[in-house]
């Protein structure tokens, strides 16, 4: 199949490129169902965390991305449906509910990545959080959030620059967490920040 | 210029014939101690030389253009791991895309094409000058001097030291036609054999650091018994080299110096930069450059030591 043969020549790019050492630290590999929350500096972060994940759990984990960004063109409508079978989502809040393709994902049993950050930072450190991911995880509560830091690959494609360079980036698997009954949204977004960052490097 | 030589096939067996009787040795261990950690370390890193084995006699056997390839693929793991652990900034993006994708595949073919005039230049003259000229374009100053010179230094040590390897194929020594292969086979053999035994020595009867703030392994016993058992090899292979038995000795020596002070100085940046391997690429060994920082020194002296003394042009 054309979309596996892409995918997996994706993946040996990003390796020549980054290197993309995987640590479990937190937790194993585990095909149970987990929404990935990771910190999102670049074009490379899901290749990236896909390249981490064996290939089975990589089958049932889907990307959630920006519908605008990944709609223009026929190039990456193409990427974004049949390589990453992304859930895509509108940003600008004009439908009720913009949450809900991934929530549909999630009561399919499908695994999500997300970037709670809701944009690509310009580096080393976390943006503020959006509330998605604290809404997601009020909806299912039963779902382990994976907190994930990729490090370094703002430094492999930079905002503003067409063309990789090569660095080494390490993808670090935290201590799932998940939504107590009653917790404030603030409250969960700083847990969320919190567990991110403890696996920040240095 | 053929790589496929009687001596080529002899040291291969060889090396395979050690490494099997290590895997044999690591078993035993395994066996008698199962959750030995030194122990698993020491499997692992022999799996690790069959694998390095394997590739470098892979590329032997199959020529000239295959081995060029090999390292360049080795300067381009170094050179990544090189610069990761780099102060470089945003505004460095062109001159390390320079590095990799311009700087690397022109020294290796200046190798492939046999141009010494240039490949011996290349990178000290233009890539120098220019590496510090794109910096400048890109107007940020912040750290100039520190960013600029990490990207030349990458660039110096990972690709320009490193291709010397390859490059001793160039050269022409009266007497030795076709042979220089072997020149190759001798400086990568006696540096990684030094590595070991100093290692091996420091293990056995370590007792007095010599750079405890440098790098805390090393020791006078492992230095001096390495480096020695590493020019006697030497002098035992003097027959794949154009050097009488004294030479290879002495040259050997040299070689086994400058390697520990290669690992020396590759040792002090992992300090500042708080590192202990530059990667995991290699299981039980960590990186590509922990694994050749001491022929990055070796390799470009050897060769002009060879040049100047012993070939003609």
């Amino acid at each position: 199949m054309i979309a596996r043969f892409i995918e997996g020549l994706l993946i040996v790019l990003v390796r020549l490129l980054a290197g993309a050492h995987a640590r479990w630290q937190g937790c194993g590999q585990s095909p149970e169902q987990r929404i990935y929350v990771a910190n999102h500096t670049s074009h490379l972060d899901v290749v990236l965390l896909f390249s981490a994940l064996p290939e089975p759990l990589r089958h049932r984990t889907r990307p959630v991305a920006a519908a605008e960004y990944w709609t223009a063109g026929p190039l990456r409508r193409y990427l974004i449906h049949s390589i990453f079978r992304g859930v895509l989502i509108e940003r600008d809040r004009s439908r009720l509910n913009p949450l809900e393709p991934a929530a549909s994902a999630l009561r399919q049993g499908d695994s999500l990545i997300f970037f709670p950050e809701g944009t690509r930072g310009p580096g080393e450190d976390l943006q503020p959080l959006k509330p998605g991911i604290f809404l997601l995880a009020s909806w299912f509560p039963g779902v382990d959030i994976v907190p994930v830091w990729i490090d370094n690959s703002y430094r492999i494609l930079p905002k503003g620059f067409a063309i990789p360079v090569p660095l080494l980036c390490s993808i670090t698997f935290g201590t799932p967490l998940r939504f107590i009954e009653g917790q404030q949204q603030m409250e969960f977004l700083a847990e969320v920040r919190k567990a991110l960052e403890a696996l920040q490097p240095h | 210029m053929d790589t496929r030589i009687r001596e080529v096939y002899w040291i291969l067996g060889s090396l395979l014939t050690a490494v099997s009787i290590a895997s044999l040795i690591g078993f035993i261990l395994q066996r008698r101690r199962p959750d030995n950690s030194a122990v698993e370390n020491l499997n692992a890193r022999i799996r690790a030389w069959w694998v390095m084995i394997l590739i470098g006699g892979g590329a032997l056997l199959a020529g000239r253009i295959a081995v060029i390839l090999l390292f360049a693929l080795i300067s381009f793991l170094a050179l990544r791991e090189f610069v990761t652990q780099a102060p470089v900034r945003r505004a460095d993006h062109s001159a390390l895309f320079a590095c990799f994708f311009i700087a690397l595949p022109m020294q290796y073919a200046l190798i492939g094409a046999d141009k010494y005039g240039l490949f011996s230049i290349f990178i000290p003259v233009y890539g120098f000058l220019g590496l510090a000229v794109i910096a400048a374009l890109f107007t940020d100053t912040t750290r100039f001097l520190d960013r600029t010179a990490a990207t030349q230094w990458g660039l110096i040590v990972c690709v320009y030291c490193v291709s010397h390897i390859p490059a001793l194929m160039t050269l022409r020594i009266p007497g030795y036609e076709r042979r220089t292969t072997l020149l190759m086979v001798f400086l990568v053999l006696i540096t990684q054999i030094s590595d070991i035994m100093q290692y091996v020595w420091g293990k056995l009867f370590g007792r007095h650091p010599l750079f405890p703030a440098v790098s805390p392994k090393k020791t006078v016993e492992g230095l001096v018994g390495g480096i020695l058992s590493a020019a006697l090899l030497g002098a035992l292979l003097w027959q794949i080299t154009p050097f009488k038995i004294w030479q290879a000795g002495l040259i050997a020596l040299l070689i086994a110096m400058l390697g520990f002070l290669g690992g020396l100085v590759m040792s002090a940046i992992k300090r500042d930069r708080g590192i202990k391997d530059w990667s995991q690429l290699i299981e039980g060994h960590g990186g590509m450059l922990d694994r050749i920082d001491s022929l990055c020194f070796s390799a470009p002296v050897f060769f002009h030591l060879t040049r100047y003394f012993f070939s003609q042009s």
